[in-house]
């Protein structure tokens, strides 16, 4: 499995600053625009469904989260495709003593460290801007990789096998994006119509953006916790399983 | 070193299950060969025969479906590992980093099979002299040319000092000079004992590298042979060529003649009649007495396309 990451870290030093600074750009951005600017507007509603906490600190932990999955599903789609192609990176790992799986580990590995670094820079730029601090930022981040790694392990399951990577772009024009907005990112769910609110609690990323957030607001319950976590690691686990079917199959035909 | 063969297949067979659309594809069709060390053991066949699948199933990256096959004394599917860190793979696409440069990309291959830095830097070195890319040692693979990039690949198979070279269609859209570097490089190797595996669909290449070879088409082999033994067993000594204003009439009259009996034999292509006799300038003196006068007309020495050609009706490269 080392042997697998190994090759992803070196290629990866050829551009690792062009993502230190999209990793802090982004969230730097974000939490100017909609976290300050919009939460100019919205923490002078006295009705506010968000009462007690300026807007900026509840969206941010929502925004890690959803920003965590889009790292994992971007990094685990075509990048794996592009590595099983027939001109691959898999491809030269395969007639050596790896096996799928170890293939598959490494570059789950790779994928994982890419989570926890873009993840611990949105996280640092948060506590700059006063949304979290201490343990709990620690804690949110530990979250905010997780939520990341429950989209990652099933999204190289499924991109694996893909002949036509367009579809990449559909699943998350139509997948990814609707998830982002409707998880309780940039709003409570408790604002949603009733009839649509089992909805959301089905989407991984609700779970996602609640452990982040209750983690970082300090708000959270030890049973919450557990169930949000619990969901996304059975997303991670089912994921791994899926994907050692998927490499073997398509690596070892 | 004993005389067990080092591949060894009896009734090998490979089956792709029906996915989706597409049907149950019988792929290799039970085959049996056997496979000498220090030989260059040669998969002749046009695309689909089954070679590159046969290529696989030894390399232990396509579990067998039916048959047995031992490789250098171990079961593929189930020692997997162990038969893939001694073998040698040159696919049939590169699969370079092309973002890496040649060194690196050897690095990593060897990283691959577990190999310490200090050996892998040695034999780098080794291998970057015979590839004759020293000079691009540190340029990343995207400046290489297609014949450096296929010299690379065959480097880097050598990384872990394997004792069989399997190369699928080696030298497979490469220029004719590249062509000819590259087997000046795979003679050197079988000079310095290695056992090589090649599929190609080249006569030429097959006739310059292979001591041995099994002729596929459909899964099956159809016949097998050093290329001597093969033209002798399965063609004429010579090959008369003609090509015709009008050719199905001259066909017409050719297969009426006497150059159709007795051991001759007629192969009518698309752009061109074939004449398989064994005096090719008799034959050729025939046609003008039969008051044939044919655009052009060629006499040469029968090839494994020959071969081919005669087996299955068809030629190698449609």
């Amino acid at each position: 499995m080392w042997r697998g990451f190994s090759f992803w870290l070196l290629q990866y030093r050829r551009v690792w600053r062009g993502t230190i600074v999209i990793s802090v750009a982004n969230p730097l951005l974000f939490l100017l625009g909609v976290g300050v600017g919009i939460g100019h507007l919205v923490d002078r509603q006295a009705s506010s469904p968000i009462a007690g906490v300026s807007y900026l600190a509840f969206f941010a932990p929502g925004m890690l989260a959803a920003a965590s999955m889009q790292t994992a599903y971007l990094e685990s789609t075509n990048r794996v495709a592009w590595a099983a192609a027939p001109d691959g990176a898999y491809r030269a790992a395969t007639p050596t003593p790896l096996s799928p799986a170890q293939i598959l580990g490494g570059h789950l590995l790779f994928i994982a460290f890419r989570i926890a670094t873009s993840s611990a820079a949105f996280t640092l730029v948060m506590v700059l801007f006063g949304a979290t601090h201490g343990w709990s930022a620690l804690a949110t981040l530990g979250g905010a990789v997780l939520t990341g790694f429950a989209f990652a392990a099933p999204s190289a399951a499924w991109a694996v096998g893909l002949r036509q990577t367009r579809r990449i772009n559909s699943v998350f024009r139509f997948v990814i994006m609707p998830m982002y907005l409707f998880s309780g990112t940039f709003f409570a769910i408790a604002q949603l119509p009733h009839w649509l609110r089992p909805v959301a609690y089905l989407l991984p990323l609700y779970h996602g953006a609640q452990l982040c957030r209750t983690l970082s607001l300090g708000t959270a319950t030890a049973a919450a916790t557990a169930l949000h976590a619990g969901i996304l690691l059975a997303l991670a686990l089912a994921g791994i399983a899926a994907a050692r079917v998927a490499y073997r199959r398509r690596l070892h035909p | 070193m004993t005389d067990t063969p080092l591949v060894e297949a009896r009734g090998l067979t490979k089956v792709y299950p029906a996915r989706g659309s597409s049907a149950e594809f019988r792929a290799v069709d039970g085959i049996d060969f056997a496979l000498r060390r220090g030989e260059a053991f040669g998969f002749l066949g046009p695309n689909g025969a089954g070679k590159s699948t046969t290529m696989r199933m030894i390399s232990a990256t396509s579990p067998i479906t039916g048959g047995t096959l031992r490789v250098l004394g171990f079961d593929p599917v189930a020692q997997g590992p162990q038969v893939r860190a001694r073998l040698g793979v040159v696919p049939q696409d590169d699969c370079l980093d092309r973002e890496l440069t040649v060194r690196e990309n050897l690095y990593i291959y060897g990283r691959y099979f577990g190999l310490r830095r200090a050996v892998i830097r040695e034999r780098a070195e080794s291998l970057l002299d015979f590839a004759q890319l020293r000079d691009k040692a540190d340029e990343q693979v995207e400046v290489l040319s297609g014949g450096m990039r296929r010299r690379l690949t065959i480097a880097r198979s050598l990384i872990n000092e394997p004792e069989i070279l399997l190369l699928d269609e080696p030298t497979t859209g490469l220029d004719p000079q590249a062509r000819h570097v590259l087997w000046d490089r795979l003679f050197r190797l079988k000079q310095d004992g290695v056992t090589l595996i090649l599929t190609t669909h080249y006569m030429d290449e097959a006739e310059q590298l292979c001591d041995r070879l099994v002729v596929m088409d459909g899964g099956r082999i159809v016949a097998q042979g050093t290329p001597r033994e093969l033209i002798a067993a399965h063609t004429t000594r010579e090959v008369l060529e003609l090509r015709f204003t009008d050719q199905d009439t001259a066909a017409e009259k050719l297969r009426a003649s006497a150059l159709c009996g007795d051991g001759g034999r007629l192969e009518v292509l698309p752009d061109r009649v074939m004449v398989y006799a064994d005096d090719g300038e008799a034959a050729l003196a025939a046609v003008h007495a039969l008051r044939l006068s044919p655009l052009t007309a060629l006499v040469r020495r029968a090839s494994l396309e020959d071969v081919f050609l005669t087996l299955t009706g068809r030629s190698l490269i449609d």
